[in-house]
C-alpha cells in the first residue's frame, strides 16, 4: 500500500509546474500539521488535570490575534499568486503550432477526431478512432472537447490535465507530451451507471513514429 | 412600558399555554411545542439517519473493497439492486451510483444538518439566552413535521422502479434532468420534492432561531455575552434563511426539467448545464459553513469549561463565525474550477477560497490557546472536543491543495476531495456532535453518560476512523476518481486494490464501534448516574435550571452580569462562575417571576 | 392564545423596536427575496446567454393587460394601508371593508394571470421545449416561432411562483379576515393584520420587478 505523499511522475511540460505548487504546499501544510499537532498533544499531556492544577485567567491577546491572522493570510494569498500563473498557461495561454484535434464524450466512451495527413480539422481525411489517443512528444496538442449528452471529464492523470466536458459547448484543453509513451485517459465525472468503463489511452509517439501512424490510420480509412 | 416589562411580555408570548395541567402525551410527546421536546425528536430521527447513512456506506465500501465480487447476504437485495450469484450477490453499477448519491444526500441533510440545527439549535438558544422557549414554538413543531414526510420520501425513493436517485448528491444535469441518462426517474423527483420539503423546514426553523436570538434575551444578555455555540447557531441560522432558498428555485427549475419537459439545463434546448452548477454551489457553499459553524460553537463551549479557563480570544471567535460566514458567500466557484468556467473567474475564486481558510485558522489557534496553560479535565466530552481539533485541522490544510487551481486540476473529482469532505464532516462535525451530546445528555435526560464506554467508543472511533480516511488522501494523489464503481478497469488504479480493501474492513470495524455510543446512549437513559443541575461546572444559563428544564425553563428571570467563560476567575472561590451569579459588590435585584400569563 | 394576543402592538425590546412576529415577518421575507433572486437571476443569466430565445418587449407578451394587472395589485396595496390605518384607529367595519377590497383586488390579479396564461398558451407560448412555438397576438398560425423554449420556461417559473406567492397571500388575508370577523384586532393589538400588509407588499414589490424585468425590457 502506498502512503506516500509523493505525486506520481507526470510527463507535460506544466505538470512539472502543478507538482512544484503541490510540493511548496505540502511543505507548508506539512510544517503547520506538525506544529499544530504536536502543540496540541503537548497541551493535552501537559496540562491535564492533577490535583491542584490551577488553570490561568487568560481572554487573549489582541496582538496576537492580528499576528495569527496577517501570518495566515500572507501565507495563502502567497500560494494564490504562485498558482495564479499555471493555471493561466494551463487553462488560458495555448502555445502556437499546436496540433489540433477533437474529442467527444459520450456515454460510455471517448471519440478522438484527428486532422488526417493534411493537419487541417474538417477535411476529408480527418478519422475518428475510439477511447484511443494519440500525440506526438514535444509539440502542444490542443484538445476541442465536445460532450454528446451529459458532463464528462477529460481526465489525462499523467498529463496532469483535467477538464469538464460540457454537452452544448466546445471547451479547449490542452497539453505537450515530453515522453513517448502509454498512458492513461479516464473520466473524472460521473456519467452514468458506465461511468466505470470510460476509460482509454493516450499514447505519445516521437514526432517521425506519429507521422507514420496518421498515414497509417488515413491509408486504413481508404 | 419600560423594556422590562416588554421583554416580559414577549417571552409570556413565547411560553406558550400556561394551565397547570398535564398535557396529554399526543401534546406533550409527539405534537409538542416546547423548543426541548422539539430538540429530541430531531436527535432520535437524525441519529436513525446517521445509521442509514452509515449502512449506505458500508454497501458502497464492500464492493470498492471486493470490486463486483459476491457480497454475502447479498441475495435478500432486489435483483435491480444486485444480481444473485453463488455466495451472494453482486452489486450492480446503478446501486452503486444511488449508494454514492443517497449516502452523501441522507448524511448531510437528514443526520449531519438536523442534528446540529433541529437538535442543538433548539436545546440550547433558548437556555442559553435565558428565554422560556423560541419566538415561534408552533413554527418550530412545524419545522420538525415537515422533516418527517421529507425523510420519508427520501428512504421511499428507494423502493420505486429505477431506484433511487443516482446522480451524485450534487444531482449535476443534464445527467439529473432526465431519466434517460441514469435510468432512474421517480427516484430522482423524490430526491427533488424531499429536499424541498425539507427546505420549509429549515426556513422554519431559521426564522425562529434568528427572531430568538435577536428578540428574547434576558437582561444582561448583550450580543458579547452570548455563548459561542448560539452565536454560531445565530450565524448559521442567517446562513440557512439565504441559502435555502437558492436550492429551493434550483431544485424547482430541475424537477420542471424532469416532468413537464422545461429545458433550463438540457442543451439540446440551449438549456445551460452550467447554471445549475452555479446556483446549486452558491447555496451549497454556505451549506458546508452550515456544517461546521455549529460544530465550531459546541467545541468552543465544551473545551472552555473542561480546561476550566476562558475561551482564548472570545471577540475574535465571534468574528471569525462572521468572517466565514461572509466570505462563504463568494467561494462557491471552487467547486467548478475544471467545469469550463472562465478561468479568470477562477483566478478570483482561488483568492477568495485562499483568504477563507485564515477565519479557521484563526479559531483553531484559539481552541490551542485555549488548552495551553489550562486545567484539562479529558473526560469524553473533551475527547470529542479534542479530536474535532485535531482532525478539523487536517481537514482544513487539505483544503488548501484544492483551493491552488493548478493543484486541483490532478485532484479535482478524486479520492482527495473524499478525504478532505470527511475530515470535516465525520471528522470535524460528526466528532462536535458526540462532543455536544455527551456534554448537554445530563441536561437533556437528568443523567450522565456511561463515561467508560464512551471512552471506548472515543478511542475505536478516532483511530479507525482515521485508518479509513488518511489513505483516501493517497487513493487521490495517486489518481482515483470518485464515484467509480469499479477502479480496477484503470489499469493504472489496480494497484490501489490493497489499499482499497484496507479500507473497507477498517470502515466495518468504524461502524460496528459505533454501537458503543448506541448503547452508552440508552444504557445511560434508564442507568447513569442521576444529574445535578450542574454537572461540568459550567456558567452558562442552562446550567442553573434542573437536569432536565421543566417547561418554560427559568422560574424566575435570569439577570446576567458577565460572559459564559469566566473560568478560574480570581473572583470566585471555585474554578467557575456563572453568568448569573450576582458580582460581590453588587446585591442581587428582587427576583422577577417569569410571567405566566399576560 | 390570548397570551399572544394582548402583547402584540407593544414597543420595543431591548434592542430592536419590534416584537416577535414583525421581526419574524421581515426575516421570512428576507429568505423570500433570495428566493426570487434565484429565479430572477437565472433568467437573466440565460437571456443573456441565448438573446435569441427572448422577444421584444409586447411581441409575444400582452403588455397593456399586464400593465392593467399591476395597476390592480398596487390598488391593493393601497387598500391593504388603508385596513391597517382603520385597525390602527381601533375602526373595526374599515379594517373587514378595506380587507375584503384587498382580498377582491388580490384575487381579481390571479384571474387576469390566468386568463392571461390561457391566452398565451393558446399562442404556443408554453414552458415545455419541445411544444414551444410562440406566434404572439395576431399572427398567422403557421409563421415561424419567436423566442424559444428558455422564454417560455423562465417567463412561467418566475410568474407563475410570483402568482402562487399572491393566491397564498390571499387565502392568509381570508384568515386574517375571519379573525378580524371575531373581533381579534384591536387599537392596541393588530399585530396579525401588521404582518399581512408586510407580506402583501412584498408580493407587491416584487411584481413591480418581475413587470419591469419580464414585460418591459
Amino acid at each position: 500500500m502506498n502512503w506516500s505523499w509523493m505525486l506520481p511522475e507526470s510527463f507535460s511540460t506544466f505538470g512539472g509546474e502543478v507538482d512544484a505548487i503541490y510540493y511548496v504546499i505540502l511543505w507548508v501544510t506539512g510544517i503547520v500539521f506538525v506544529i499544530t499537532e504536536g502543540l496540541l498533544v503537548y497541551f493535552v499531556v501537559r496540562y491535564r488535570h492533577k490535583e491542584g492544577r490551577k488553570a490561568t485567567f487568560d481572554h487573549g491577546s489582541t496582538r496576537v490575534e492580528v499576528a495569527w491572522t496577517l501570518a495566515p493570510l500572507f501565507i495563502v494569498i502567497g500560494l494564490g499568486v504562485a498558482s495564479k500563473g499555471v493555471w493561466d498557461r494551463m487553462k488560458r495561454d495555448v502555445p502556437d503550432g499546436a496540433l489540433e484535434m477533437i474529442v467527444t464524450a459520450q456515454q460510455f466512451e471517448w471519440h478522438a477526431t484527428y486532422a488526417g495527413a493534411d493537419g487541417v480539422l474538417g477535411t476529408d481525411d480527418d478519422f475518428t478512432l475510439v477511447n484511443e489517443l494519440h500525440a506526438p512528444e514535444d509539440r502542444p496538442v490542443l484538445v476541442y472537447l465536445r460532450s454528446n449528452d451529459v458532463l464528462h471529464s477529460f481526465f489525462l492523470p499523467e498529463m496532469r490535465v483535467k477538464q469538464d466536458a460540457v454537452p452544448g459547448q466546445e471547451i479547449r484543453a490542452w497539453f505537450e507530451a515530453v515522453q513517448p509513451g502509454d498512458y492513461t485517459l479516464g473520466c473524472a465525472e460521473l456519467c452514468g451507471t458506465g461511468h466505470t468503463t470510460m476509460n482509454g489511452t493516450l499514447t505519445v509517439h516521437t514526432q517521425a513514429d506519429y507521422d507514420t501512424w496518421v498515414a497509417g490510420q488515413v491509408a486504413q480509412q481508404q | 412600558m419600560s423594556t422590562t416589562q416588554h421583554d416580559m411580555v414577549n417571552r409570556a408570548e413565547a411560553g406558550g399555554h400556561h394551565d397547570h395541567h398535564e398535557p396529554p402525551f399526543i401534546r406533550k410527546y409527539i405534537f409538542s411545542t416546547d423548543h426541548k421536546t422539539i430538540a429530541k425528536q430531531f436527535m432520535f430521527v437524525s441519529l436513525f439517519f446517521l445509521v442509514v447513512g452509515g449502512l449506505l456506506a458500508t454497501l458502497m465500501r464492500w464492493q470498492l473493497g471486493f470490486p463486483s465480487q459476491p457480497m454475502p447476504g447479498g441475495g435478500v437485495f432486489p435483483d435491480a439492486m444486485m444480481a444473485p450469484t453463488p455466495g451472494g450477490a453482486i452489486m450492480l453499477p446503478e446501486f452503486y451510483n444511488s449508494l454514492v448519491t443517497m449516502h452523501g444526500t441522507i448524511m448531510i441533510f437528514f443526520a449531519i444538518m438536523p442534528l446540529l440545527v433541529g437538535l442543538f439549535g433548539n436545546l440550547l438558544i433558548p437556555l442559553q439566552i435565558g428565554a422560556p422557549d423560541m419566538a415561534f414554538p408552533r413554527l418550530n413543531m412545524a419545522s420538525f413535521w415537515l422533516a418527517v414526510p421529507a425523510g420519508i420520501l427520501m428512504l421511499a425513493s428507494f423502493a420505486v422502479e429505477g431506484g433511487a436517485a443516482g446522480a451524485g448528491w450534487t444531482s449535476y444535469a443534464p445527467l439529473s434532468a432526465s431519466g434517460e441518462y441514469t435510468g432512474v426517474y421517480l427516484g430522482q423527483q423524490l430526491w427533488l420534492v424531499s429536499l424541498a420539503v425539507l427546505g420549509f423546514s429549515s426556513l422554519a426553523g431559521a426564522v425562529n432561531y434568528i427572531s430568538t436570538v435577536i428578540n428574547m434575551r434576558a437582561p444582561g444578555m448583550t450580543w458579547f455575552r452570548i455563548p459561542l455555540a448560539t452565536w454560531a447557531l445565530f450565524i448559521t441560522a442567517v446562513l440557512v434563511l439565504l441559502a435555502m432558498p437558492i436550492l429551493a428555485g434550483a431544485l424547482i427549475m430541475l424537477l420542471f426539467d424532469q416532468t413537464i419537459g422545461t429545458a433550463f439545463f438540457l442543451p439540446e434546448f440551449d438549456g445551460e448545464p452550467l447554471l445549475w452548477q452555479h446556483l446549486f454551489w452558491f447555496f451549497g457553499h454556505p451549506e458546508v459553513y452550515i456544517l461546521i459553524l455549529p460544530a465550531m460553537g459546541i467545541a468552543s463551549e465544551v473545551i472552555s469549561n473542561r480546561a476550566r479557563k476562558p475561551i482564548f480570544g472570545y471577540h475574535s471567535m465571534v468574528l471569525a463565525i462572521i468572517a466565514i460566514a461572509f466570505l462563504g458567500w463568494i467561494v462557491w466557484g471552487h467547486h467548478m474550477f475544471q467545469s469550463g468556467m472562465n478561468p479568470m473567474l477562477g483566478t478570483s475564486f482561488m483568492i477568495s477560497t485562499m483568504a477563507i481558510a485564515v477565519p479557521s485558522a484563526i479559531k483553531t489557534f484559539n481552541w490551542l490557546a485555549t488548552l495551553w496553560k489550562g486545567d484539562l479535565h479529558l473526560d469524553s466530552p473533551m475527547l470529542y472536543a479534542i479530536a474535532f481539533v485535531s482532525l478539523f485541522i487536517i481537514g482544513g490544510l487539505s483544503g488548501v491543495y484544492m483551493a491552488s487551481t493548478p493543484v486541483d486540476v490532478y485532484i479535482h473529482d478524486t479520492y482527495f476531495i473524499v478525504a478532505h469532505i470527511h475530515y470535516v464532516l465525520f471528522g470535524g462535525s460528526l466528532f462536535a456532535i458526540f462532543a455536544g451530546i455527551t456534554f448537554w445528555y445530563p441536561k437533556m435526560f437528568g443523567r450522565l453518560m456511561n463515561e467508560r464506554l464512551n471512552k471506548i467508543h472515543f478511542l475505536l472511533t478516532f483511530v479507525f476512523y482515521n485508518l479509513v480516511f488518511w489513505p483516501m488522501h493517497n487513493l487521490g494523489l495517486q489518481g482515483m476518481m470518485r464515484r467509480i464503481y469499479d477502479f480496477t478497469q484503470y489499469e493504472y488504479l489496480q494497484p490501489l486494490q490493497p489499499m482499497n480493501r484496507f479500507i473497507t474492513i477498517c470502515v466495518f470495524i468504524l461502524v460496528a464501534s459505533q454501537s458503543l455510543y448506541a448503547i452508552s446512549f440508552f444504557w445511560s437513559l434508564f442507568k447513569g448516574e442521576k444529574a445535578t443541575n450542574n454537572p461540568w461546572n459550567s456558567n452558562g444559563l442552562e446550567w442553573t435550571v434542573p437536569s432536565p428544564p421543566p417547561h418554560g425553563n427559568f422560574a424566575e428571570m435570569p439577570v446576567v452580569y458577565r460572559g459564559p467563560y469566566e473560568y478560574s476567575s480570581p473572583e470566585s472561590d471555585t474554578d467557575f462562575l456563572p453568568q448569573t451569579t450576582p458580582p460581590r459588590d453588587r446585591p442581587a435585584p428582587a427576583p422577577v417571576p417569569t410571567p405566566q400569563g399576560a | 392564545m390570548t397570551t399572544h394576543a394582548a402583547a402584540v402592538g407593544r414597543a420595543p425590546m431591548p434592542g430592536m423596536e419590534v416584537y416577535n412576529l414583525k421581526l419574524g415577518m421581515w426575516v421570512f421575507l428576507l429568505s423570500e427575496v433570495m428566493f426570487f433572486t434565484g429565479l430572477i437571476g437565472s433568467y437573466i443569466i440565460l437571456r443573456f446567454a441565448h438573446p435569441e430565445h427572448f422577444a421584444q418587449p409586447g411581441v409575444v407578451l400582452n403588455v397593456p393587460l399586464t400593465a392593467f394587472n399591476t395597476f390592480i395589485l398596487i390598488c391593493s396595496s393601497v387598500t391593504m394601508v388603508k385596513a391597517f390605518a382603520a385597525i390602527e384607529q381601533g375602526d373595526q367595519k374599515g379594517l373587514k371593508r378595506w380587507l375584503l377590497a384587498t382580498i377582491a383586488l388580490g384575487t381579481l390579479f390571479v384571474g387576469v394571470q390566468v386568463v392571461e396564461y390561457t391566452v398565451l398558451a393558446s399562442e404556443g407560448f408554453v414552458p415545455m421545449a419541445e411544444a414551444y412555438h410562440a406566434i404572439g397576438r395576431g399572427n398567422p398560425h403557421d409563421g415561424p416561432a419567436l423566442g424559444g423554449p428558455l422564454y417560455g420556461a423562465t417567463f412561467y417559473t418566475m410568474t407563475g411562483f410570483h402568482g402562487t406567492h399572491v393566491t397564498i397571500g390571499v387565502l392568509c388575508m381570508w384568515f386574517v379576515l375571519w379573525r378580524a370577523s371575531k373581533g381579534a384586532y384591536t387599537a392596541q393589538s393588530y399585530g396579525g393584520v401588521e404582518i399581512m400588509g408586510l407580506y402583501w407588499h412584498f408580493v407587491d414589490l416584487v411584481w413591480i420587478i418581475l413587470f419591469t424585468i419580464v414585460y418591459l425590457i
